[in-house]
Order: structure tokens, then C-alpha cells, then sequence
């Protein structure tokens, strides 16, 4: 793993997002829309605060921790199919540059976007709506790690099939990470779950970064066990999809279809 | 010891079926530019893709500079690069920009003056802040050649870096590709439609068709060989017999 491939990757998306309108909306405008709509949701339910207590503290918290996730996924995907938009995986991997250290710098585009999008939406939330995400408190920091490494899991097997399926799959940039909203019981207890569905939504570890949230919100208690099972998922889901990239670029180069996903 | 900076041996490449590249073997030497010639669907793309790691061979061996590209991959690559006439660089990226990500991919040091340099060689100067979007087919070329030199590879391969690009400055780039090989003993693989180019270029030819290689030698000993006036014949006469 060498630090200048990294940052070579890193600064050539950091040229495009400097002078790209839509990029920058994909940053700013979508999560502030987001919020504005979760916003006045949650307003018109806080005027049942005495029947849904909870509800109001978690809703524009959920909302911006799903896009924590929302934005680490896309981070990773989005990164590869600039690659292949501009036609560029030739030039890449004709480099000394490794398929790891590719992934490393989709991983550290992924770290920016959610970055820039937790500041547009924190500092939006505590304008429009008096929300102060850091309610939380410290268990912020850990919720956050997990859903970005949830994100990540999907965001690499999504740019496995992009790279195995070719530009066709590229709309599962976008829809694969809605495929785990339902599991990942970010608006709703897992309690409300039908049993098998339970069962689906217990091995997702975003699901359990989201009840913690909820317990803590709600009743004060320390997530340690949820936090503990979503990080012992992610490490796990992390390490699979990452050996099933390493797999996939070399049946693509097998296959001699690595040069030509973008055609 | 043998002076091959590149030696290819029995490499194949097969996809299901079908035989791209059918045991070819062949020595490149340092300082040496090799021509690689064949009709399309030969198996040249194939065999250049092989070279640059992009595609595994199914059987038979790669190595570069005395190391196997197999393990190797890295430390060959840093002192290897290409260009081609159909492969892109970022569109939404200035010229500068894009040398600028290819100069620290191959960690170089004083990126700044390589480019100035190379901008300055390549007659660039008046887009170098130009969106590539903008560029023409033979500035895109240009700047394709450019990325490929800025790394001072020790090998290159070339996929008709002259097409697109008018007489003068493909005259300009065949002058500055031998200036090169002079200078640093850059070894380069060359494929052209131009034949008299080719003639020019290649100190020797490898003629490849479906996947084998069917001659090989200096343009005179090929031209004698198959009993034609020109190289352009050679290729027409085995081209039609694909």
C-alpha cells in the first residue's frame, strides 16, 4: 500500500468535485432537501409530543445518520464509476497502482463526502429545526465509524458488480443501499419486525447502530452491546467484501473484461 | 545473459473457444522499438493488455527487465507505460491537471517542471489549462503520448500514437519518440496502420495473425520473404488470408 497512489486517486476526484456544480449539489442540495422535508415532519409530529415523546429526538437524528451511511456508500461507488465514465480504469491499473490501494482512496473520497455532508446537515438541522445532532453526546463518534463502514461493505460489493455485470449495473450505485433501509430499521424498532424479518435485520449492522441510538435516546442506555455487535458485523462484512473485490478484478482480468466496463 | 529488457514467452491467451493470442514469443532489447503489425482481431490488443497487466494470460510467461510480471507487477509497471489513440483521460480535468494525478500515481518527484517540460516538447502550451472535454482527437493523442513519456518509462508501447494527428505533428512525434530512445534507451513495442511508418519506426517486426506470429524480422527481410513490393502488400496479402 503506497501513500502517493492514494493521494494521486484522492486529488484527481478532488479536481472534479471543484469545478462540478452537480457533484457539489450531490453534497449540499440532496441532503439539505432531505432535511428540509424530515424537518417539517418532524415539527407537525412534535405537536403529538405528549403522545410520541421519542419520536422528535430520533427522527432528524435517524435521518442524518442514514445519510452518513447513504453518503459512505456512494462515496466508494460513485468514485468507480467516475472512473469508468471517463474511461480511465486503463490508465489506472496499467499503473503500479493495486486494486487495495484503489479501494483505500474510494475509501478516503467516501471519508470527505461524509464529512462535508454530516457539517451541511448538522449546522442545517440546529438552523432550521433548533436540532443539536450532539445530543448524543460521545456515542456519536462510534454510531458514525459503523455506519460509515456499513457503507463502505455496501459501497464495495456494489462496485463489485458494476466491475463483474459492467456500466449496466450502474444504477445499483444508487438503489443498492436502498435495499438495506428496511433492514436497518432506521425510523422504526426492530420490534416491529415480522420474526423472519427480524432475523434478516439482526445480521445488518447498521440496524444495530440505529437501536442504540433509540435506546439512548429514549432510555439513557449505554449502546456498548449494540455498538459491539454492529463493529464485530462490519469487520467481518468488510474483510468478505474486500476479498470478493480482490476476486472479481481478477476473474475481470481473466475475463479481459476489466479494460472494457465502461463499453 | 541476454540484453532483453522484455522477453515473452509462449504466451497465450485464450476466451472460452476462441485463441486470442496462440503461443507467441518474442524478445524486445533495450533501445529497440519492435512493430507490431497484424490485421484486426490478430490478438495485438490482447498482447499489449497482457503486457500492461490488464488481462492474465491463460498459459506462458511475461517478464521485463530479468522479473516476472506475474509477481512482479508493480516494479515492472512504475517503469513501463503506454499510449494509444483509443484509450481517454478524465474529461473534466484541465491537461495540466491530468499529468499532475499521472506524475504522483508513479510517485515522480519535481512533478512541475516534468510537465513543463513535456508540455513544452509536445507543443502543448496553448491548452494546458484547457478542460481535456475540449481537446481534439490529435491534441487528446498528444496528451496521451505525454502521459506516457512524463513517467520516463524504460519500455513503452505504443497503439498508433500518430493516428489522428496531422502530418507535421506526427512528423514532430516520430522525432521526439527517437530522440527518446536515443537519449535513455527507451525500448518501445509500436503498432501502426501506417506501414511506411512502421518501414521507419521499427528496427524489427513482428507479424501476427490469428493470434500467431507468422513473420518476424526487419521490413526488408519480411517484404523479401513473402515476395511482395512493399510492407503494405505483405499486410494486405496476409490480412486476406485471415
Amino acid at each position: 500500500m503506497t501513500y502517493h497512489r492514494i493521494a494521486a486517486l484522492v486529488i484527481r476526484h478532488l479536481y472534479l468535485y471543484r469545478r462540478s456544480l452537480p457533484r457539489m449539489m450531490e453534497i449540499v442540495y440532496w441532503p439539505f432537501l432531505d432535511l428540509v422535508v424530515w424537518g417539517f415532519i418532524t415539527v407537525y409530529l412534535a405537536t403529538f409530543q405528549g403522545q410520541m415523546p421519542a419520536v422528535v429526538t430520533f427522527l432528524l437524528g435517524a435521518l442524518i445518520l442514514w445519510d452518513v451511511l447513504f453518503r459512505s456508500q456512494q462515496g466508494i461507488a460513485i468514485s468507480f464509476l467516475e472512473e469508468i465514465w471517463a474511461r480511465n480504469l486503463m490508465n489506472l491499473f496499467a499503473s503500479p497502482l493495486t486494486p487495495s490501494e484503489f479501494l483505500a482512496a474510494t475509501m478516503v473520497m467516501s471519508l470527505f463526502k461524509v464529512t462535508a455532508v454530516s457539517i451541511v446537515m448538522s449546522v442545517c438541522a440546529w438552523l432550521f429545526y433548533g436540532y443539536n445532532v450532539f445530543m448524543i453526546g460521545l456515542w456519536l463518534m462510534p454510531f458514525i465509524v459503523n455506519l460509515v463502514l456499513t457503507g463502505w461493505i455496501i459501497g464495495v460489493l456494489t462496485t463489485s458488480l458494476i466491475m463483474r455485470f459492467g456500466q449496466e449495473a450502474e444504477v445499483l450505485a444508487w438503489s443498492m443501499v436502498f435495499l438495506f433501509q428496511p433492514i436497518s430499521c432506521v425510523f422504526y424498532p426492530m420490534a416491529v419486525l415480522p420474526a423472519w424479518l427480524k432475523g434478516v435485520a439482526w445480521i445488518n449492522p447498521a440496524a444495530h447502530v440505529f437501536e442504540g441510538m433509540r435506546g439512548l435516546l429514549t432510555s439513557h442506555a449505554a449502546p456498548v452491546a449494540s455498538l459491539g455487535l454492529a463493529t464485530g458485523l462490519n469487520l467481518l462484512y468488510l474483510g468478505a467484501v474486500i476479498i470478493w473485490f480482490h476476486h472479481t478484478f481478477n476473474v475481470c482480468k481473466d475475463r479481459g473484461s476489466l479494460v472494457r466496463v465502461g463499453e | 545473459m541476454s540484453s532483453a529488457v522484455v522477453e515473452v514467452r509462449n504466451l497465450t491467451k485464450r476466451f472460452g473457444e476462441f485463441t486470442a493470442v496462440d503461443g507467441i514469443s518474442f524478445d524486445i532489447r533495450r533501445g529497440e522499438i519492435l512493430g507490431l503489425l497484424g490485421p484486426n482481431g490478430a490478438g495485438k490488443t490482447t498482447t499489449f493488455q497482457m503486457m500492461l497487466g490488464l488481462v492474465t494470460p491463460t498459459s506462458g510467461s511475461i517478464h521485463m527487465f530479468g522479473l516476472d510480471l506475474q509477481t512482479h507487477r508493480g516494479a515492472i509497471l512504475q517503469q513501463v507505460n503506454f499510449s494509444s489513440t483509443y484509450i481517454s483521460m478524465p474529461y473534466s480535468l484541465t491537461v495540466e491537471e491530468n499529468l499532475t494525478v499521472i506524475g504522483r500515481l508513479y510517485g515522480l518527484s519535481d512533478i512541475a517542471s516534468r510537465i513543463d517540460d513535456m508540455v513544452k516538447k509536445l507543443e502543448m502550451e496553448e491548452w494546458r489549462h484547457k478542460l481535456t472535454r475540449k481537446l481534439s482527437s490529435g491534441q487528446m493523442t498528444r496528451l496521451t503520448l505525454a502521459k506516457a513519456l512524463l513517467t520516463e518509462p524504460k519500455v513503452l508501447f505504443l497503439d498508433e500514437p500518430t493516428a489522428s494527428l496531422d502530418p507535421d505533428i506526427a512528423h514532430k512525434i516520430r522525432a521526439i519518440l527517437l530522440e527518446e530512445r536515443r537519449a535513455s534507451g527507451l525500448s518501445i513495442l509500436y503498432t501502426s496502420h501506417n506501414m511506411r511508418e512502421m518501414e521507419t519506426m521499427s528496427d524489427r517486426i513482428i507479424f501476427l495473425q490469428r493470434g500467431k506470429i507468422v513473420a518476424e524480422g526487419t521490413a526488408q527481410d519480411i517484404v523479401a520473404r513473402f515476395g511482395q513490393a512493399d510492407l503494405e502488400e505483405v499486410f494486405l496479402k496476409l490480412a486476406r488470408e485471415q
